[in-house]
């Protein structure tokens, strides 16, 4: 086996400084009657060439050549070049958690900058070294509220990410944490009057998320007040990071649970991403994850080491802020490298393409269907609603190598044959044409459709 | 310092300042192309959403950028570099053809919500680690949802709750042995369980007559690592489990230590009825400085009802998809699939194994551990002289007489080129030195680790002042952790 570094001869010479007559001899503390005496079926051995050719006929049947129109939670952005130049270098990749700080500086600093920069964009005074994903960051920052409050039920916009909300609803089952939802007006914001209603003495914190799910930028400064009139928190969920370089963002919010995949992590069919609690300095002591922080060594000399562990499992056990431990650290480095790329000056270049590449979509689409909860601005992402099935249209698309837009109907029947698009730096303007065409073909085949059978009705 | 460090030499290292302290204004690392779509008037669009100003976030170069991280880089110790014998971390070499797969247009670029028609190479790859999986565990059943142990021991935990609850049984408590990891209390914690301590006996393993005593109807289930953090394999393992299910209670095993296992014994056969593996120990994915890791979870058939929705299933006309209709889930525990990245990984690792070469590998990985301690043996400590799996654990009981404990020796050991083994647990080893070297270890790689060990002991009798100084080699001495938790400084800031 080539990952092995061993000859036959040393494996015999190291049984006999061991004392042992056979391997076997090291595996008898197994019980013999469990013991497998069988070759385990998988696979057979296969060579490097093999397994790359595998892969390449598995990267094929998953739509390696499709553009897309999906966003709703994970997003296509351009991933510059040394990304991955330099989280290929071996002394990242296939280093441990940092515990031992005077030999995981590199690591340490990194996490430090990406701490800082977190903090830079999202207006909070600290963010933690990273969560597993959005959707788990969105939950342990709800939990964390709680325990700030001391109060137990919830409040959730049914405009946060559905899959976030289930993953919230697992997390909160066993604690009993009572939770409600609240839902959106016709423009797709928040429903402030009945909003308002539904917090109570009870309520520890009102989860939002902004842009929302349909892409609608919340009133956050409003929401908060509301929910700090009546002593819960805030707690707001991004899951589109890009759209921080133009959208001010929730500074208002008590905890903001962030999902960075848009900066640099590939799709990857869903993961892994990273998520990434930030909040208040106040709060801290209550936050979960890893945090680096800075201090010297014995000459004085600045450095990084893990810090606050007394909140972590391995010190508190049960009494945890939460189990978390391995974490996404890689993804976040991805992360901060993009950050760093982009900085000041290129976020905000890359979002407002972003917008316009949206706002071309959304008017051309406008033109033959009815583009849903408008008004209030948007990021990204708008909702088409079409006569014919969106899954019809789409199987269509697919023709033409293109992805369309989500089918909202399993999250949110109400919107009927709704679906949600999401336009990026990379989505080109003869995708959108293409797309918007077969929709206004869609429109106009139902429509002399329905003129036929309306003929044919009338005739005698 | 008497002894010569034969591993490690030292050589020059570049400093390098914080990114922001090297922006400034007008410099970039990006540059966009012209639009194809009419410019927008950002401001008209969002109004008093708009943000005008991105703060303190940097602008500088791409050679600037390319140095930072670099020379970062070199401050890492990693396996790469050499043993990284993280007792109870698997820091096994990490295949670079793995990095290779997971970077093919079609799995890095897919969407997790594009139809299932152009998703059938990913569903793939998540049904044949699934099959993979399933078979060398010995389980019937698995999730690949969580995205790392810990998320596994929880996703577990729901599932063992949920099984209970469907009988019309909630229970109270978990069983956990005082010498687990402290993810397993938290977990227990976290899923709504009191946690009772279980303590061990004098070989270091389950008491079984506690075990006895302490199982009763309100217990939902026994946590048991297996082999234990000790490294040492629950003999009495079946008795465990069967003590478990008289009286209705289920066995969750901690698959952290499955290197010791894979392909000689599965936990399936012995009893287990949930278990979690780490695709970022035994499965080489690389831990890149703390994660992404991946922990799926696997069950037997009894729980299966319960697992994580979407559970990946095979349709009617032989295409693969996924089934969202499961009226007795737990529920999601995380947005999407999980952490498919480590899926592609995972597999293309037991790829190149097959079954011979992953039955070698736990062989190597447990010769190398039994060769540590042979050469080990006398110069420190053996608490439990019960046999070796993959890891064994010393003590600093010898060298704590000259005052120098096991975070001292620790930090001695970097001088010699070498990354520490695990100091933080198990709990009931105080000053433990948790060794694991993994299969990834040739021999000569072991004798100079085990010659440095025995040159750091001499160390401790003759000049116990070079160990507690310790690191001498590094770019920074020992870090002040007292103050850098005392007053916290997590960020930067302009002028700091
Ligand atoms: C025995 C044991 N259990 C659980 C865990 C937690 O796993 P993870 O870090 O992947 O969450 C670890 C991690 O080091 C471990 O060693």
């Amino acid at each position: 086996m080539r990952y092995l570094p061993k000859s036959p001869a040393d494996r015999k010479a190291m049984l006999q400084a061991i004392g042992a007559r056979s391997i076997d001899d090291l595996f008898s503390p197994i019980p013999a009657e469990y013991r497998l005496e069988r070759d385990l079926k998988v696979p057979r051995q296969m060579a490097e060439s093999e397994i790359v050719d595998w892969f390449r006929e598995r990267s094929r049947e998953n739509g390696d050549t499709y553009a897309t129109f999906l966003g709703a939670g994970a997003y296509y952005h351009y991933r510059p070049v040394i990304i991955d130049s330099l989280v290929s270098r071996g002394e990242f990749l296939t280093a441990y958690t940092p515990y031992q700080a005077e030999i995981s500086q590199g690591t340490l600093q990194s996490i430090f900058e990406f701490q800082t920069m977190i903090c830079e964009l999202t207006g909070m005074e600290v963010a933690n070294a990273s969560m597993y994903d959005g959707s788990t960051a969105a939950a342990e920052a709800v939990m964390m509220a709680v325990r700030l409050t001391g109060r137990r039920s919830v409040v959730i916009a049914r405009s946060v990410h559905p899959e976030y909300r289930e993953v919230l609803t697992t997390y909160a089952h066993h604690q009993n944490l009572p939770l409600s939802t609240s839902s959106f007006k016709e423009d797709g914001r928040l429903n402030l009057e009945e909003l308002e209603q539904s917090i109570t003495p009870d309520t520890a914190c009102v989860l939002i998320q902004s842009p929302n799910f349909f892409g609608t930028i919340e009133d956050a400064a409003t929401i908060a007040e509301i929910a700090h009139k009546k002593g819960a928190m805030l707690v707001v969920s991004i899951a589109e990071a890009v759209s921080l370089g133009i959208v001010e963002p929730p500074r208002q919010a008590d905890i903001i649970a962030l999902e960075a995949q848009s900066f640099g992590v590939p799709l990857g069919f869903g993961g892994p991403y990273c998520g990434v609690i930030a909040t208040r300095e106040q709060f801290v002591r209550q936050m979960p994850g890893r945090l680096a922080g800075q201090t010297t060594d014995r000459n004085g000399k600045r450095g990084f080491v893990l810090t606050l562990a007394t909140r972590e499992q391995h010190i508190r056990r049960e009494k945890a802020t939460s189990n978390i431990c391995t974490n996404q650290a890689l993804v976040a480095l991805m992360v901060n490298i993009f950050m760093t790329i982009y900085g000041k000056v290129g976020l905000k270049e890359l979002a407002k393409q972003n917008l316009a590449k949206t706002a071309y979509a959304a008017a051309q689409f406008s033109k033959h269907a009815k583009v849903l909860l408008s008004g209030p601005p948007r990021f990204n992402e708008f909702i088409v609603q079409t006569s014919e099935d969106p899954y019809a249209i789409n199987s269509r698309l697919l023709g033409h190598k293109i992805v369309g837009g989500l089918p909202l109907k399993k999250f949110y029947p109400e919107l009927g044959n709704a679906a949600l698009w999401c336009c990026t730096e990379l989505t080109t303007r003869s995708a959108i044409d293409t797309a918007v065409g077969l929709v206004a073909e869609s429109e106009r085949s139902v429509r002399s459709a329905r003129e036929e059978v309306d003929v044919q009705e009338v005739a005698p | 310092m008497k002894h010569m460090t034969r591993k490690a030499t030292r050589h020059v290292s570049q400093n390098e300042g914080l990114i922001f302290e090297k922006s400034s204004s007008g410099k970039a690392a990006w540059k966009l192309p012209p639009l194809d779509v009419p410019e927008v008037d950002a401001s008209a669009l969002l109004g008093v959403s708009e943000r005008k100003d991105l703060g303190n976030m940097p602008e500088v170069s791409e050679i600037e950028i390319i140095r930072h991280f670099t020379r970062l880089s070199t401050w890492n110790y990693a396996i790469d570099l050499g043993m990284y014998p993280l007792g109870s971390c698997t820091m096994k070499y990490n295949p670079r053809v793995n990095e290779l797969v997971v970077r093919l247009e079609g799995l890095a670029n897919g969407h997790p919500y594009q139809p299932e028609r152009i998703s059938q190479g990913a569903l793939r790859i998540i049904k044949t680690l699934s099959e993979c999986l399933i078979e060398i565990t010995g389980m019937d059943a698995i999730t690949l949802q969580p995205a790392a142990g810990a998320h596994g021991e929880l996703t577990g935990l729901l599932m063992v709750r949920a099984y209970h609850e469907s009988k019309g049984d909630p229970r109270k408590k978990i069983l956990i042995p005082d010498s687990a990891h402290g993810t397993n209390p938290a977990t227990a914690a976290m899923v709504g369980y009191s946690v009772e301590n279980l303590k061990s006996n004098a070989q270091g393993m389950v008491d079984v007559a506690a075990l006895a005593a302490q199982m009763n109807q309100d217990v939902a289930a026994l946590m048991l690592t297996n082999p234990n953090t000790l490294g040492v394999f629950e003999q009495e393992i079946h008795k465990i489990a069967e003590i478990m299910h008289a009286k209705g209670g289920l066995l969750y095993m901690d698959g952290a230590n499955m290197n010791a296992l894979v392909g000689k014994v599965r936990p399936g056969d012995f009893g287990v009825d949930v278990m979690h593996l780490n695709l970022h120990k035994t499965f080489s994915t690389p831990h890149g400085g703390g994660g992404p890791g991946s922990g799926p979870v696997a069950v037997k058939s009894k729980l299966e009802p319960f697992l994580p929705t979407p559970v990946p299933v095979t349709k009617p006309d032989g295409t693969l998809g996924f089934e969202y209709d499961r009226p007795q889930s737990v529920g999601r525990v995380r947005a999407f699939y999980g952490n498919f990245g480590m899926f592609v990984r995972a597999l293309a690792y037991i790829l190149a194994n097959g079954p011979d070469g992953l039955r070698q590998t736990t062989e190597d990985a447990v010769l190398n551990a039994n060769y540590i301690r042979k050469g080990l043996e006398g110069v420190y400590d053996l608490p439990y002289s019960t046999p070796s799996m993959h890891e064994v654990v010393f003590s600093d009981k010898l060298q704590a007489k000259k005052g120098v404990r096991t975070m001292d020796l620790a930090k001695r050991l970097i001088d010699y080129g070498f990354h520490p083994y695990t100091t933080a647990f198990p709990l009931i080893v105080p000053g433990a030195l948790m060794i694991e070297p993994t299969e990834s270890e040739p021999k000569e790689e072991l004798d100079l680790f085990v010659e440095a060990m025995k040159s750091i002991a001499e160390e401790v009798e003759e000049d116990p002042r070079t160990v507690l100084d310790a690191p001498h080699s590094t770019r920074v001495s020992r870090l002040d952790e007292t103050a850098a938790a005392r007053k916290p400084v997590l960020r930067w800031k302009p002028g700091s």
